[in-house]
């Protein structure tokens, strides 16, 4: 096909500009395709950090089981409970003597033990946000045979605002990493379409169709921010290697995350090549 | 085949280039369009292929009116409509040959046929040895002959040419204005423009329209008595 052929022998007649085009736009995806592996690895860090996040009830020592079960099914009930775990006294001290062994001594000396049972409420994904953690909160301390309620306010707190900074650093960072990335692509691609400005006067002076002049830089575009999205993405994966190895375990992202990435280059690629062109098929 | 009624074309900045332009090119007819640099032209060889619209008047060529095509339909008029300038405007980097061919294939001409299209094309002005030659290779003349060749390629029933001769030696021009003639002899209508009175001179039977200042002041059709154009 014509276009095909053209899109090749364009880049075969000036294999530095295409070059030097696919290059900048592999280099403006690459800077997006880091922030894209920043942002995946710290939202992990932060799910990792909310798995964590439960409610915990310390039960009197006089506790009847049925008032456990009881408890347990009312709040199996809530929607945003997951899990509810019960920690006897004797599963308690179990912990303490595995996580503490610098105080063996201490636990062999009791006779009684001083540790309490409890209630560990995991929450669902989504409802690990300060309000709902308050509200289980609250509804476990109207029972009677709760002494205490430890959940972590401070901490919660500071969680969802960092996840909240998280949420807007990605938006506006991302958004002009991208703003920028899309401005760098379509300043490539202008120019190359600007190197070929002569065939176009050509093409239209002997009547070739406008469908016809775009259609090859159209799949230029395309093949261009292709190119450039792989590029980007095999040096993003090559710097996560490097921190890795050096600095620190990351997590790779998604492939889903890697395909929309090209995806939206070469999509990208097209419509600035259609945009580009299109001042020049209103001339002459 | 060609008629201009009553065109007026104003620029912004430099106010009127043509004033009330009014003439009419038979089929097969060859017409000189001759007058001083800035009387206007290239202006009305632009009207004429639709690269620029006038402001007031009709201009018909080819059974288009500038009236009722649309910028989208332009490329119908091209294909029957050959241009040629005083600079030629071939691609650089490309061979003579490849500069007919890359004007066949963008036309839609077929694979198979684009080669020996482009060499019977070259053969017919002239240039069947300098087909491999690059564009920045050949002389003014020969370059002129590729640009013929390249707007030949739709075998339109009308050539316009914009001072084609502007570039090049007597010698060369004469090669030109005879291949221009044979084309001429062969059926296609051909309206050139050129302030090269001698030229002019030498084709006397050649039909003559002057231009001054945008207005249309001579035409030896219609007063057969004067051999050049007036100034
Ligand atoms: N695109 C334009 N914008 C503004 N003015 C223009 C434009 N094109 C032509 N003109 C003006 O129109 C007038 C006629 O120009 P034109 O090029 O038709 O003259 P010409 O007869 O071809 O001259 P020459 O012999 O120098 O080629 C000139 O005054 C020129 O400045
Ligand atoms: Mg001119």
């Amino acid at each position: 096909m014509h276009a095909i052929r053209e899109a090749l022998a364009a880049v075969r007649r000036a294999p530095l500009l295409t070059g030097l085009s696919a290059g900048m736009v592999a280099l403006a995806l690459y800077v997006v395709g880091l922030f894209g592996l920043a942002t995946y690895n710290l939202h992990q860090a932060l799910t990792r950090v909310e798995e964590r996040v439960e409610v915990v009830a310390y039960v009197r020592d006089d506790v009847r089981d049925e008032e456990i079960t009881m408890a347990e099914q009312d709040l199996l009930g809530m929607e945003e409970v997951e899990e509810i775990r019960f920690i006897s006294k004797e599963q308690a001290l179990l912990a303490a003597r595995e996580d503490l062994p610098e105080f063996e001594d201490l636990f062999t000396g009791m006779d009684v033990n001083p540790l309490p049972a409890s209630l560990e409420i995991v929450l669902r994904p989504g409802f690990r946000t300060p309000d709902v953690v308050a509200r289980v909160a609250n509804r476990l301390s109207v029972y009677p045979f709760v002494e205490d309620v430890r959940y972590g306010q401070e901490w919660v707190d500071r969680l969802y605002l960092l996840q909240r900074i998280g949420a807007m650093a990605t938006m506006f960072l991302g958004g002009a990493f991208a703003l920028v990335a899309g401005l760098i692509i379509g300043t490539a691609i202008r120019i190359a379409i600007f190197a070929r400005r002569e065939e176009i006067y050509i093409m239209r002076l002997v009547g070739a169709t406008n469908g016809f002049i775009r259609r090859p830089f159209l799949l230029e575009g395309g093949l261009t921010g292709l190119l450039g999205g792989i590029l980007a993405a095999a040096f993003t994966f090559a710097s996560y290697l490097v921190v890795s190895r050096a600095v620190f375990q990351l997590d790779w992202m998604p492939l889903d995350w890697i395909l929309m990435g090209i995806a939206a280059g070469t999509v990208f690629g097209v419509l600035a090549s259609a945009f580009a062109v299109r001042k020049y098929l209103k001339e002459v | 085949m060609i008629k201009l009624t009553k065109v007026t074309r104003d620029f912004a900045r430099r106010g009127r280039a043509l004033d009330d332009v009014s003439f009419e090119l038979r089929k097969a007819e060859f017409v000189f369009l001759t007058g001083h640099s800035g009387s206007g032209k290239s202006t009305t060889l632009r009207l004429l292929h639709l690269a620029d619209r006038p402001t007031s008047g009709e201009v018909r060529i080819c059974g288009f009116s500038s009236d009722l095509t649309s910028d989208r339909e332009i490329w119908k008029l091209r294909r029957r409509v050959g241009m040629v300038f005083q600079d030629f405007r071939l691609l650089p980097g490309r061979t003579a040959r490849e500069n007919v061919e890359f004007a066949l294939e963008v036309t839609g001409a077929s694979r198979s046929e684009i080669l020996p299209r482009a060499n019977r094309l070259l053969a017919q002005v002239g240039l069947s040895a300098k087909g491999g030659a690059l564009a920045e290779e050949l002389s003014g003349g020969e370059r002129q002959r590729v640009a013929v060749a390249r707007a030949l390629v739709n075998e339109p029933q009308v050539l316009l040419a914009d001072e084609p001769t502007g570039n090049l030696d007597e010698r060369a021009s004469r090669g030109i204005m005879e291949l221009f003639r044979e084309l001429n002899a062969s059926g296609m209508a051909v309206l050139m423009a050129t302030h090269d009175l001698e030229l002019i001179r030498a084709y006397p039977a050649i039909r003559t329209l002057e231009l001054s200042e945008g207005r249309l002041v001579f035409d030896s059709a219609a007063s057969p008595a004067s051999t050049t154009g007036g100034s």
